[in-house]
């Protein structure tokens, strides 16, 4: 059992939790993720690690409302236990001095580029950050970013706070301006990161994705996660979470994404009929 | 005994009773009900006690057979149980799911007349008397003295459990790390209910806890910590039974399509996540109408019959070779047919085929024949040039087996692997060239049984515990 010891609403369906979890804590690194299962009943899923605290035994996630499994754990509060929670799993982010480097973050996607930027502006790159999201009040922790980035970018797609428009937008902006920038490393939805490969590959810049596939156990052993990267098969949970965006065989993504879309329909509707009854 | 008739041989070896094959094709109870106290001291009875006890030497773990039947003749159940488990800390999984027929019953004196004691079944018997009686029986015999040794054991599969019980029982204090959220590795995320129900392997675990024995979920290692920083950490030995838990696939085109399951997904999310209740549980599944599971194996037959169950309107086995060479238990093949499975041998996959939605919708395959045997002993399979075929299918599920997680062995330096991914241990003892580590399993042997497992649990146990003591 591990013990929910911080709750902050961040946007009207996303959440930010510390996790008592001292052990993962320890030995957590950057780019690297934790499987939950909330309760008995429970679904396992991945959730990229937004931060962690050696010191204070804590981990933090950031989750947004989505399935049953992460409203289930938004219904949760501060004292409250989440059944498991198991990590660090998955490839640390590679950490060097590339010299320029652009983050960027889409909606959730925002919380893993954190501590990636961090660790990047700590080995002495400069950093670049674009942040985006679908609207004003979906955008959170532009203030976070800020501080470990030389420049921050922020789009809306709707206009209602800062720039106008999709992350892409800058990015290219930003590689056309500047010709040192020799990494960009894009997290958040499936269809952003393609669109962020799709906009570095004419710059011939490497550009990181973390994906996030449906999985399992998180540990190499059902293969759900398999993707296809430069034509060969690999397991997000062990060879990942991130790839070159270049190689990756987005469609198929999208589509393994998809694969329970209606079971995870249904059994949402059922919690939430149920949750409903029972507040 | 000399000038005494030979006593009348009874060779008529007691069946178990099953759930109908039509019944059961359509639940997960357990397919096998058991025996009845009655029908287990008629099977007893036939048991001639033969000096020679060569079903000992048949038992990877080598139970006092012999020693436990002559209990139950006597209508000692409780002695019975103290009998089977000084040597097995696990009988009601090995009743259900050990290969007697290649172990103890093929070498029963009574099965050269066709008639083997049925040994399993009696060991099954006794082990569901005990969990029935538990709230009668003595508690646990008190503890060893303490050695004020720390052993850690990697994995709480078979080989763990097992090397954790014996150790415990020699006064060592075992931690074992899991990385899942339950304990059991493949007897609860592999071996389907209807064959080995869930709460007969937690009662078991339970049993291997009260020796004293602490259980850690939730924990990677490799990730959470190294073998090193255990041993750096207070533990003087290591066992590493990580089992092999990585699926292998066909690498065929198509492959990747959504319907198409590692058998090692399948089974987990059915077995451990148990997706056959959902949305009561939380994890989907898809039910096909049409599957195809590609192998020969247990797994293939655990995955086929999982398939059924969930509400498949026509399960196939695809199956390269043919019915002699395929590696499943014999039983298993038949509880298989018996359910309507439907075998297509000499047939292997070529690619897989999908819609624009990328979910597959049928399986190319060839037509194979035959040839000479191959390193395995069985002939090998050839493709029949221009015998393409398709197969409609909705859901396919990948049986082909298995090889060990690299997670330890890619953080553990001084250890040595095989080009299959399996650790290199001495066969007798279980000790790896890396100090103070051992290993056994399906880590080191390549996917295997339950009892093997077992087996290497208890060689490695005796071996760490005689390291400790001349320590």
């Amino acid at each position: 059992m591990f013990k929910i010891v911080t709750k902050e609403k961040l946007c009207p369906v996303v959440d930010f939790f510390k996790i008592e979890a001292p052990a993962v804590a320890k030995k957590a690194k950057a780019g690297q993720f934790v499987v939950v299962r909330i309760d008995e009943v429970g679904e396992r899923i991945p959730l990229t690690l937004a931060d962690w605290d050696a010191r204070e035994g804590t981990v933090s996630l950031v989750a947004m409302q989505v399935g049953t499994t992460t409203y289930k754990l938004a219904s949760l509060n501060p004292g409250d236990y989440i059944m498991d929670l198991i990590g660090p799993l998955g490839v640390p982010s590679e950490i060097d001095n590339f010299g320029a480097v652009v983050c960027v973050g889409g909606g959730v996607g925002v919380a893993p580029v954190y501590p990636i930027a961090r660790a990047l502006k700590q080995v002495g790159n400069k950093v670049i950050t674009i942040m985006g999201a679908r609207s004003k009040d979906l955008l959170f922790w532009e203030e976070r970013l800020n501080s470990v980035s030389d420049e921050l970018i922020v789009t809306t797609d709707d206009g209602t706070y800062a720039r106008k428009g999709v992350v892409t937008e800058p990015l290219k902006e930003v590689l056309e301006r500047d010709k040192g920038i020799s990494r960009v490393i894009a997290i958040g939805p499936a269809i952003m990161m393609k669109f962020c490969s799709l906009t570095t590959k004419p710059f011939g810049v490497t550009t990181i994705v973390s994906l996030n596939s449906i999985m399992v156990d998180g540990t190499g052993m059902c293969g759900c996660c398999r993707v296809s990267v430069g034509d060969e098969t690999k397991f997000v949970c062990v060879n990942g979470p991130e790839f070159d965006g270049h190689q990756v065989d987005w469609d198929l993504l999208f589509a393994r994404q998809r694969i329970y879309c209606d079971e995870e329909r249904h059994s949402l509707e059922l919690w939430k009929a149920h949750h409903c009854q029972h507040s | 005994m000399e000038g005494k008739s030979k006593p009348k041989l009874d060779l008529n070896r007691l069946a178990m009773p099953r759930q109908d094959p039509k019944v059961r094709a359509k639940n997960f109870n357990e397919v096998a009900l058991g025996y009845t106290h009655e029908m287990a001291l008629k099977e007893a009875t036939r048991c001639i006690q033969c000096p020679k006890q060569p079903c000992i030497g048949g038992c990877p773990v080598n139970i006092d057979i012999p020693d436990f039947i002559k209990a139950v003749q006597d209508n000692d159940m409780p002695e019975a149980v103290r009998i089977l488990k000084s040597k097995n800390a696990l009988p009601g999984i090995c009743g259900r799911v050990c290969p007697q027929e290649t172990q103890c019953e093929e070498v029963c004196t009574l099965s050269k007349k066709g008639a083997p004691i049925a040994i399993g079944r009696l060991e099954r018997y006794v082990a569901d008397w005990e969990r029935e009686h538990s709230s009668e029986l003595a508690s646990s015999p008190n503890p060893p003295p303490s050695t004020g040794k720390k052993v850690a054991i990697i994995g709480s599969g078979p080989a763990g459990l097992t090397c954790a019980a014996d150790l415990a029982k020699l006064g060592h204090q075992v931690t074992i790390f899991e990385a899942i959220h339950v304990a059991g590795g493949v007897l609860m995320y592999g071996i389907p209910e209807f064959r080995l129900p869930k709460a007969i392997v937690q009662g078991e675990v339970d049993y291997v806890k009260s020796l004293g024995i602490e259980i850690r979920l939730d924990s990677v290692m490799g990730k959470l910590a190294t073998v090193d920083e255990l041993l750096g950490g207070g533990y003087e030995a290591v066992f590493l039974g990580t089992g092999a838990g990585l699926p292998m696939f066909l690498n065929i085109p198509g492959e990747n399509l959504n319907g198409v399951y590692s058998a090692n997904e399948f089974l987990t999310r059915v077995n451990l996540m148990k997706a056959y209740l959902f949305p009561e549980y939380d994890t989907p599944i898809k039910i096909g109408k049409k599957v195809a599971v590609i192998g020969g194996g247990n797994v293939a037959m655990d995955a086929a019959r999982c398939a059924l169950r969930l509400g498949a309107d026509e399960v196939h086995i695809i199956y390269r070779r043919s019915r002699v060479e395929m590696p499943a238990r014999k039983e298993e093949v038949e509880n298989a047919e018996e359910e309507g499975i439907i075998f297509k041998f000499l047939t292997n996959p070529k690619r897989f085929i999908g819609n624009e939605q990328y979910w597959v919708t049928s399986i190319e395959c060839y037509e194979m024949e035959l040839g000479e045997p191959d390193a395995s002993g069985r002939r090998r399979p050839i493709i029949k040039e221009g015998s393409e075929f398709t197969v409609e299918v909705d859901v396919a599920i990948v049986a082909l087996g298995t090889t060990p997680n690299p997670l330890i062995p890619s953080t553990t330096i001084g250890l040595e692997t095989r080009k299959n991914g399996t650790v290199v241990a001495d066969e007798e003892t279980g000790k790896t060239v890396k100090d103070k580590v051992w290993a056994g399993g399906d880590v080191v042997t390549g996917a295997a049984t339950v009892i093997s497992a077992m087996g290497a649990g208890k060689q490695a146990a005796a071996s760490i515990d005689a390291y400790l003591k001349q320590k």
